[in-house]
């Protein structure tokens, strides 16, 4: 009655043993500690850990252990506190020959990190981590508006009927030359009326033109700025998202910059890789007018078209000026079969601004070329007279130019590609390229707990209490039955954080909490087998039936209620975002751990326990 | 051991017309609450103001923490910058509404830096305008630049006055982390879980039960949001999850009754809801009061040694542990009566005859 099949003896044995293994790293706490590399033309060696040994005995900073691993040098510290000290000294006595950044250093055997077996990674609140500034290139904003209603200008001239008109971007704004003052007059009301948020003033006049000065006003412009930190801020949010960095803080800071903070890394570089290039993209018309490799070898480029390279190949694409849609348009770029030929394509789902320039244009050049520019900014800093000076390269290269086969609008497909492998890069570069306007990291730092080390301390201890009281109360309350209850909820904890750490989780002080209310419900499911189980001996039941009736009574019951609350926790996950899909998540494993350890677990230990005795009395 | 009386038999559905009265009223009360007086954001959902400090010399974290607690400005967080002499710090403004400006620095407000020469009366035009512009620019975050730098200001004065050393580097708003798109998404989110929950409980059950527990399910969540208002404290993130958790204890709590209510529904020859009701909330009072008493030895830890971070989590899941158990009892069977719950509904249904498998 209350035997089982092997296969769940294994499973129970199995279950445990994965369980502590995968547990066991977070036992095996990082290390802060500073790591020092050399600069082109000095090594780390030998003499080099001496200097820094003595440098650090003599400003009496305590140091666990000092070492050499690969090409850096590696000193472990106590404490967060320590290694800022230490590497404040080291900072300033070895200069520009070195690198000294702040680190984590694991501690976890190397045999466990080779079976993936690694520690959460600590929170913002718990242990900090690094911190990026972005500013958000506003001006870059301002230009492409610039150039945009230089082209709206012509295009408008040339509806209206007003003979002759150029329009370029100038130092004061957007300059428009017309052949007449009846001309320059006419062109003011029909911009007046078109595009109001222009403000339209004379320039010069002269034999040659009569110029028109358009500004874009201050009150579109401060729309603009703030409609691109928005929408970068969504698309950092989604990238961050996307690659898995759970608990990052991600926050507009000041009018164009955003603060992005990433828990558990302390090296800079590896978190920038994180956040990728910063790029841009456009959908672009190319220019047949003239061979592209003559205007490359000519020189001769005509006035609303630009020289762009391919990319990988180098050949020389011209392309119009004129944006038809830009990244910040892009909604989505998924790479997937194409549905009647089988061959890899790329589906590009624009949003309703760009889709009506994309009905637009299209209408007109079916059969036409239409290239992708990918513009991509590497930012430089560099040592001027002891200031900093920030600069940036920009790598403009089309990614792709392809034939315009119908007329679309939102949604549409790039086919031809030569490979799946190329399409998932386009459909990559097309993602990384929808900011809405490009961004540089103006400032990284690493950055210490949010959570003074007394509260960490009293959360911590809180927690411990916490776990123990309910092990203690439902031991002396259920005695027997509740000593296997408790033994199943540590095993429960073992689970979970086991399953976390496979996840690599972040695991703040609010998650902690957490995982203690899940083993504080997940007792509930004892609680339920074992008021079963004396609810069946007061009916009369002998003992072993008593046991097998409230397992299977229970079950039901276990069943809806964990159901539910699974249903809570799915509908938390899949629309929740950053933090809160942290806590849905750690509540969803929670209930499906705790439904193995309380029922199976359980039920498997009072089997071995009363297996093969009669027993006249339960301890319940 | 046994607590209580294994073999309680209270008469609870003959209170069934207060206690509903009651619920109503208390729900009523809880959404004036919650919309007259307001919910206290945190930092995580509404921003505040970021400044960064640097010290001549050394200084420890703690040290700065106090100066800035003695000062009145228990919420803010302090984070190391890699060194031991920077310090960020954030602020939400209602944290230094009560503080008062010092005297030294009052007038010009503006300018984050105090050593600055006063007087200058186009630079303080100049930087109002900026900061009109910037408060125009940012309509979203609630926070303008010359706030910033009245706090920064009031920061600055905190700290000096136990290390003199202590300058403002910079000083920004900074907007919420948590995104606008949360509370949206939070919404969908919750309109989910009641549908799936519904319609789990439909199939399961019979829909009456869906509704009882939905609309017990917002009575819970209404009432614990309202009492936690009136706390005056400040919802933070950890106190949205506490919120979501409330949810889900007490769905599992209505569940455990309702499996006994069609338990002994299906048992019973006479099928009498009035007194089925009874039945199940008395034999599953000790498992009731059990769950409920080991969870808030776990909560309750966190509120009373907790701490500051973890004290919002455990009070609002202690309250809602307790309007969780007590509407289990008070305000989801009562509904389930006055919808008419009967034994019909909750035979096993025969696919090819459900009439004849109805039957006892």
């Amino acid at each position: 009655m209350n035997e089982f099949p092997r296969w769940k003896y294994a499973l129970v044995a199995v279950a445990l043993f994965f369980g502590f293994l995968y547990a066991l790293p977070n036992l095996f706490p990082k290390e802060p500690a500073v790591q020092i590399s050399a600069n082109r033309g000095f090594t780390v060696d030998t003499a080099l850990k001496e200097k820094v040994q003595g440098l650090l005995e003599t400003q009496k900073v305590g140091f666990e252990s000092i070492g050499i691993d690969g090409d850096r040098l590696l000193i472990r510290f106590p404490d967060t506190t320590v290694q800022a000290k230490g590497s404040d000294v080291l900072r300033g006595e070895l200069g520009e020959n070195y690198v000294v950044a702040l680190n984590l250093a694991s501690t976890v055997p190397h045999w466990l990190e080779a079976i993936y077996a690694r520690s959460m990674p600590l929170g913002l609140d718990l242990q900090g981590g690094v911190h990026f500034l972005m500013e958000v290139d506003q001006k870059n904003v301002l230009e492409k508006q610039e150039t945009h209603y230089s082209q709206e200008i012509v295009t408008i001239a040339r509806d209206k009927k007003i003979p002759g008109v150029t329009a370029s971007r100038g130092a004061q704004g957007i300059v428009a030359i017309t052949r007449s003052a009846a001309d320059r007059d006419r062109l003011a009301i029909e911009l007046a009326k078109a595009t109001p948020e222009l403000q339209v003033s004379n320039g010069t006049s002269s034999d040659s033109g009569f110029s028109l000065i358009a500004k874009v006003s201050d009150a579109k412009v401060r729309e603009l700025a703030t409609n691109t930190i928005k929408q970068n801020l969504g698309t950092l949010r989604n990238r961050v998202n996307e690659l898995g960095v759970s608990e990052p803080i991600i926050a507009q800071q000041g009018d164009s910059r955003i603060v992005v903070e990433l828990p558990g890394v302390q090296d800079t570089a590896a978190a920038k890789k994180i956040l990728g290039a910063t790029a841009t993209l456009e959908y672009r018309a190319v220019d047949t007018s003239i061979e592209a490799q003559s205007a490359a070898s000519g020189g001769i480029v005509p006035a609303d078209a630009k020289l762009y390279t391919r990319r990988g190949s180098g050949a020389p694409v011209l392309l119009k000026k004129k944006v038809i849609a830009s990244g910040a348009d892009l909604v989505s770029a998924t790479a997937i079969p194409d549905q009647q030929s089988g061959t890899p394509s790329v589906s590009i789902k624009l949003g309703s601004q760009g889709a009506k320039r994309m009905l637009d244009f299209t209408m007109q050049n079916v059969g036409k070329p239409m290239a992708v520019v990918y513009t991509e900014r590497i930012p430089d800093v560099k040592m001027v007279d002891g200031k900093e000076v920030r600069t940036s390269r920009i790598k403009e290269e089309v990614i792709n130019v392809a034939t315009i086969q119908g007329v679309f609008s939102s949604q549409f497909q790039t086919t031809g590609l030569e490979s799946m492998k190329e399409a998932n890069e386009l459909a990559l570069f097309l993602r990384a390229g929808s900011l809405a306007a490009p961004v540089d990291i103006v400032e990284e730092r690493v950055i210490g707990p949010s959570l003074g080390q007394d509260n960490i301390r009293k959360g911590i201890i809180a927690v411990i209490l916490g776990v123990t009281l309910v092990v203690i109360f439902v031991g002396l309350y259920y005695k027997l039955f509740g000593l296997i209850a408790d033994a199943a909820l540590l095993l429960n904890l073992v689970l979970l954080v086991a399953i976390l750490s496979l996840f690599q989780a972040t695991l703040t002080l609010p998650g902690i909490a957490g995982i203690v209310l899940t083993l504080g419900m997940a007792i509930d499911a004892n609680v339920l087998i074992c008021e079963r189980i004396r609810e069946e001996l007061r009916n009369g039941s002998t003992p072993m039936a008593a046991i097998s009736r409230g397992y299977d009574k229970a079950w039901a019951t276990i069943l809806d209620a964990n159901v539910t609350h699974l249903i809570a926790a799915f509908g938390l996950m899949a629309f929740g975002s950053g933090p809160i899909k942290g806590f849905a998540i750690t509540l969803a494993i929670g209930i499906v751990t705790s439904m193995f350890t309380s029922v199976m677990v359980t039920h498997v230990l009072v089997g071995l326990i009363f297996n093969g005795r009669r027993v006249k009395t339960l301890s319940v | 051991m046994e607590l209580f009386k294994s073999e309680t038999n209270f008469d609870f559905m003959a209170w069934r017309k207060p206690s509903l009265i009651i619920s109503a009223l208390l729900i009523i009360l809880a959404i004036g609450i919650i919309f007259g007086r307001g919910l206290h954001y945190g930092l995580d959902f509404e921003g505040g103001a970021m400044i960064e400090v640097k010290y001549a010399q050394p200084a420890e974290i703690a040290d700065v923490r106090n100066a800035l607690a003695t000062a009145g400005f228990e919420n803010a967080i302090v984070q190391g910058l890699g060194t031991t002499t920077e310090y960020a710090i954030r602020i939400k403004p209602e944290d230094s509404a009560g503080v008062p400006a010092p005297e030294a620095v009052k007038p010009e407000p503006a300018t984050p830096d105090a050593a600055k020469p006063e007087g200058d009366a186009a630079k303080a035009a100049a930087d109002k305008a900026a900061a009109d512009k910037a408060a125009a620019a940012a309509p979203a975050t609630g926070i303008s630049k010359a706030e910033t730098d009245k706090i920064a200001v009031e920061v600055l004065a905190a700290l000096k006055k136990t290390r003199a050393d202590a300058s403002v580097t910079r000083s920004d708003f900074v907007g919420s982390s948590v995104g606008e798109e949360l509370r949206e998404q939070g919404l969908v989110a919750v309109l989910f879980v009641i549908l799936g929950i519904m319609v789990y409980l439909w199939l399961r059950f019979e829909w009456r039960f869906a509704v009882a527990a939905v609309a017990s399910e917002i009575h819970d969540t209404l009432i614990t949001v309202g009492i936690f208002a009136l706390t005056g404290r400040e919802f933070d993130l950890p106190a949205l999850a506490a919120v979501l958790s409330v949810v889900g204890y007490s769905i599992n709590d209505k569940v455990v009754v309702f499996d006994r209510v069609r338990e002994i529904f299906r048992s019973s020859r006479k099928g009498e809801p009035y007194e089925i009701l009874n039945r199940s909330i008395n034999s599953t009072m000790s498992r009731t009061i059990m769950t409920g008493l080991t969870t808030s030895l776990a909560v309750g830890t966190l509120y009373f040694v907790g701490g500051p971070a973890l004290e919002n989590f455990g009070l609002i899941m202690l309250i809602g542990i307790l309007i969780g158990t007590l509407s289990s009892v008070f305000f989801a069977n009562p509904i389930l009566l006055w919808l008419g719950v009967s034994k019909q509904d909750l035979m096993p249904r025969s696919k090819e005859d459900p009439e004849l498998a109805a039957r006892p």
